[in-house]
């Protein structure tokens, strides 16, 4: 990201160097962006908001990759003989859409952009605990992902995200190996970066931020990293164990081999299910800041979200044998992960009335970024019920491994992570950029990947309870209408993505400059300028007010 | 798909998937219950978000105080209430997967064997058949099955069951069909390149029909039949038959009953015991033998091991009780 050259900043910088007579000097820290121009000073940056960038920058590129490969099966899917490409090739499609997106975006998304760059700045602290293994687990995740998205592409693995042995071990003739070495290397990266939060929180904090005087955004961040570090290491181990019995054939999971395939699906969600609480809790986070802002209110019930956030983060590792009912787990396990799939429900639930009880007789402003918020918090609501329908275990009999799932889970991830990665990235993009983006295209793209999400997703629903498999490259004709209205959606949704990319390029240039506080925003990283200084603030911040220090009691505006 | 002689006419397009047994139709009724709950708890919630955005828009001149006391009842009955309604839906979903993981003792038992990319389902009598499943209504069926490869996982809609079918272990599914016709039958746990045509069609048959289809279809030699010629021809016999010179136990009476473990405590030989004796005889050792029996692990494929069961199952008393399915003609050479 080279600066713009006709900025403020930038002629600031220049002119602190060499003042020219008749331009506007300041006295003034340059901002962070402008502190150095050159790529080396972005690649050797400990700077956790540039890191937070170059987070950004790669994550897009891995969504615009995931992207692609989606559409291509949204096209293949469109005749139900699999005309269009090979089963294999299909087959390598949906692994390398699988593989991106939950690896290289949704995982890293949210903690790794917003985490990094306003995470420290919402504490008052001046960086990271940590700043060069800040910049070393950027290094990690983007060397191992696009060694990874080298493997994928150029070779091709058809396991799915889910690498299930003996599949796996035995019996695919793709490149997994390598695959797998991407994925337990890209691991590191996130263990780094949640311990890494976990101290940032704990010793970083400017004086008087006490514990309930932090945001939502970083209780859940805090949330985020005790996941990182307490299931990665896990699923690091459970893909070791994949590969030494495909290269060595010490048998773990194949029963040729005197294995239980059983044992990695154990292992697998052991992970994986806490995984979709990593994607779920920033979006959440984002959420709580959000909809404070765009109601002029505080936050309804900021302790029980709080809390909830951590409740969230214990249960979400108690539950993971609701994948499991159908997979040959006993039935008392499938009774008990069952129950307790309901009870994860609550907290979620709690975090919903409260952002409704947040937005009564608040003063609202529905801009780009509330509107995502909206639209997040009604798609969030169909994942999560949909959810239950699945941990019901008659039901879950049924729909298990059928479309029903795949709209489920995109509901989550897509309606809700996506959707609150967006909606902050629109909230923060003033400080991130020191521009403003343009609103009415905001909320023209934010209008078009709701109703493109949906029309997507919905029909998916109703194809899952007809009966159709998931990973189906050939499906019976009787669903061809289904999935043709599923791929029309998809060109929506599309739509949808394209345009903040444009728009927000170009506003890098053109876009109007960012006041520090463009929202009336209560929050220490609306106290300081945009895009910040180096160091975050020009003086370090003390706190003495709650969090969401909006009005109390109102009489009429 | 093989269903290679249906038309696409032959399965309309329908919003709702067709229903062949009661249980199928007691899921529907769970699934619509618990629609018509989460609608009443979210759709009031929707409408307020959707009133709120409208109402209190800034610059409208509206009512917006608001005490700041806080109704900690009304807080904790707005979480409580909804998961204790919700709770009702789980009582009724495990009632209905707890009778789906009973079948009853005297239901007809078909063998299913799942590999890359086909199924294979054998009938008491012994036909046999690849993709397709025809099956009796009006009387419970358990479709017993294993993998030879990956995970496979048998799905039948119309029935709202599947069952994922594993290397090295039998798992179980059944069901009372309760009308004749044809539905779809899947794979639906992804197991590689042609996941998606390892699928057929499930035909459901009055009793006499399906009578008449076993006597139809090729072999009528039973399974247990058809073990008993392939126990000799593995040399089992030579061990376990009658004045064999190896000190092997003696397989008549074994299916249902304790064995007694070198380790101590006893395991009671079904099939599973038997199928891992057969491919991996070092796993439980027997008190009383010295374990002289060679691993037949990548010997014998497991289509032929369900018929070695099938045999060891006919040599005892409680094997055949559990044998009803004997509605070929058994013609024992
Ligand atoms: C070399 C002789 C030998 C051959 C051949 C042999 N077995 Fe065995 N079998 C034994 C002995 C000895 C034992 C008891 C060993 C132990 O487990 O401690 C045994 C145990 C068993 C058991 C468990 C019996 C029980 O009481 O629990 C089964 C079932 C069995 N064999 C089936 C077979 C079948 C089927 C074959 C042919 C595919 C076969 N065996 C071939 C010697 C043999
Ligand atoms: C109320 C909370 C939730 C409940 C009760 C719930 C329940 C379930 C259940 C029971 C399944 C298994 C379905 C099956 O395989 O048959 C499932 C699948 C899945 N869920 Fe959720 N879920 C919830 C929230 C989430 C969230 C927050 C995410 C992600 C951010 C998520 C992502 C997924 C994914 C990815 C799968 C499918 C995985 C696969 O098989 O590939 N879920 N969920
Ligand atoms: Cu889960
Ligand atoms: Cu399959």
């Amino acid at each position: 990201m080279t600066p713009p050259p006709d900025s403020l900043i930038g002629t600031i910088e220049t002119a602190l160097r060499e003042p020219h007579p008749g331009r506007i000097t300041i006295d003034r820290e340059p901002d962070y962006l402008h502190d150095e121009h050159t790529l080396w000073s972005w690649l050797t940056t400990t700077d956790h908001k540039r890191i937070g960038i170059l987070y950004l920058l790669s994550i897009t590129a891995f969504f615009i990759v995931g992207a692609f490969a989606a559409g291509l099966i949204r096209l293949s899917l469109v005749v139900p003989n699999g005309q269009i490409f090979s089963n294999d090739t299909y087959n390598k499609l949906f692994t390398i859409h699988g593989v991106v997106m939950i690896w290289f975006f949704l995982i890293p998304s949210i903690p790794a952009t917003f985490g990094n760059f306003i995470m420290p700045i919402m504490i008052g602290a001046k960086d990271v605990a940590f700043p060069r293994l800040n910049r070393t687990s950027w290094y990690i995740f983007v060397s191992a992902s696009l060694f990874t998205l080298f493997t994928v592409v150029a070779g091709g693995v058809d396991t799915g995200w889910t690498f299930y042995a003996p599949f796996s071990t035995t019996f695919s003739n793709t490149w997994v190996v390598p695959a797998l070495i991407g994925v337990i290397v890209v691991g590191f990266s996130s263990i780094l970066t949640g311990l890494n939060f976990i101290v940032t929180i704990h010793t970083m904090r400017a004086p008087g931020m006490t514990w309930f005087r932090m945001p939502i955004f970083v209780w859940t961040m805090y949330a985020v990293s005790l996941i990182f570090l307490l299931a990665t290491p896990v699923i690091t181990m459970a893909l070791i164990l994949l590969v030494m019995e495909r290269v060595f054939h010490i048998g773990v999971f194949d029963p040729a081999l005197g294995g239980d395939p059983v044992l990695f699906e154990h292992l697998f969600w052991f992970y994986s299910h806490p995984a979709v609480y990593i994607m779920v809790l920033p979006g959440m986070g984002v959420i709580s800041e959000i909809v404070p802002v765009f109601s002029q209110k505080r936050l309804f019930g900021y302790r029980f979200v709080a809390y909830a956030s951590i409740g969230l983060a214990s249960l979400t590792f108690f539950v993971w044998g609701h994948h499991m009912f159908v997979n040959g787990e006993s039935e008392t396990s499938a009774l008990v992960f069952s129950v307790l799939s309901f009870a994860v429900a609550v907290p979620s639930a709690v975090k919903v009335y409260n952002w409704t009880a947040t937005i009564y007789k608040g003063t609202l402003r529905l801009d780009t970024p509330m509107l995502y918020a909206m639209g997040y918090i009604g798609l969030f609501v169909v994942g999560g019920l949909t959810g239950l329908f699945l941990a019901t275990l008659a039901i879950d009999e049924h729909v298990h491994d059928t479309y029903f799932v795949v709209a489920h889970f995109h509901y989550i991830m897509v309606g809700g992570t996506a959707l609150a990665f967006l909606g902050g990235l629109h909230y923060w993009w003033p400080k991130f950029t020191g521009r403003l983006y343009p609103e009415a295209w905001g909320r023209l793209s934010a209008f078009l990947i709701f109703i493109g999400f949906n029309a997507t997703f919905a029909p998916q629903f109703v194809l899952g309870y007809l009966g159709m498999p998931r990973r189906y490259h050939n499906y019976p004709p009787e669903f061809q209408l289904l999935n043709i209205l599923s791929s029309s959606g998809s060109l929506v949704l599309a739509l949808g993505y394209v345009f903040p990319m444009v728009y927000l390029g170009w506003s890098l240039r053109y876009g109007a400059k960012a006041p520090p506080n463009p929202w009336n925003a209560k929050g220490l990283e609306w106290t300081t300028a945009s895009p910040p200084p180096k160091h975050n603030f020009e003086t370090p911040p003390t706190v003495d007010f709650p969090p969401y220090d909006y009005r109390r009691r109102e009489t009429r505006v | 798909m093989s269903g290679k002689d249906v038309n696409p006419g032959d399965f309309p397009l329908a919003l709702w998937p067709p229903s062949a047994s009661t249980e199928a139709v007691q899921s529907d009724h769970l699934i619509l219950g618990f629609t018509v709950l989460t609608l009443l708890l979210t759709v009031p919630i929707f409408l307020a978000i959707a009133w709120f955005a409208v109402h209190f828009r800034a610059g409208k001149d509206v009512h917006r105080e608001y005490s700041d006391k806080r109704n900690r009842l009304l807080e904790v009955s707005w979480m409580l209430v909804p998961f204790l309604l919700t709770l009702i839906f789980f009582y009724w979903g495990a009632k209905l997967f707890d009778i789906h993981k009973h079948p009853p003792a005297d239901a007809l038992r078909i063998e299913a064997i799942g590999r890359q990319w086909m199924w294979k389902f054998q009938h008491p009598g012994g036909q046999a058949e690849i993709n397709d499943l025809h099956v009796p209504s009006g009387e419970p069926v358990m479709i017993n099955m294993i993998s030879q490869d990956v995970i496979h996982s048998l799905y039948l809609p119309a029935l709202r069951v599947q069952m994922e079918t594993l290397p090295g272990r039998y798992t179980q599914l059944w069901f009372t069909a309760n009308r004749t016709g044809t539905f779809r039958l899947y794979c639906s746990e992804y197991c590689g390149t042609d996941h998606s045509r390892m699928g057929g069609l499930l035909t459901i048959m009055s009793p006499a029909d399906y009578a008449q289809w076993l006597r139809q279809s090729g072999t009528s030699i039973s399974l247990a039949s058809q073990g008993r010629a392939l126990f000799s021809s593995y040399g089992c016999s030579g061990c376990h038959g009658a004045g064999s010179a190896v000190r092997a136990p003696s397989l008549a009476g074994l299916y249902g009953s304790p064995v007694p473990m070198l380790a101590g405590g006893t395991v009671v030989a079904d099939s599973g015991y038997i199928h891992d004796k057969i491919l991996d005889p070092d796993r439980n050792l027997i008190a009383g033998y010295k374990q002289v029996m060679p691993a037949f692990k990548g010997v014998i494929p497991e289509d032929r091991i369900v018929l070695l069961t099938a045999y060891i199952k006919s040599l005892s008393p409680a094997g055949q009780d559990t044998q009803p399915g004997q509605a070929g003609p058994e013609r024992t050479p």
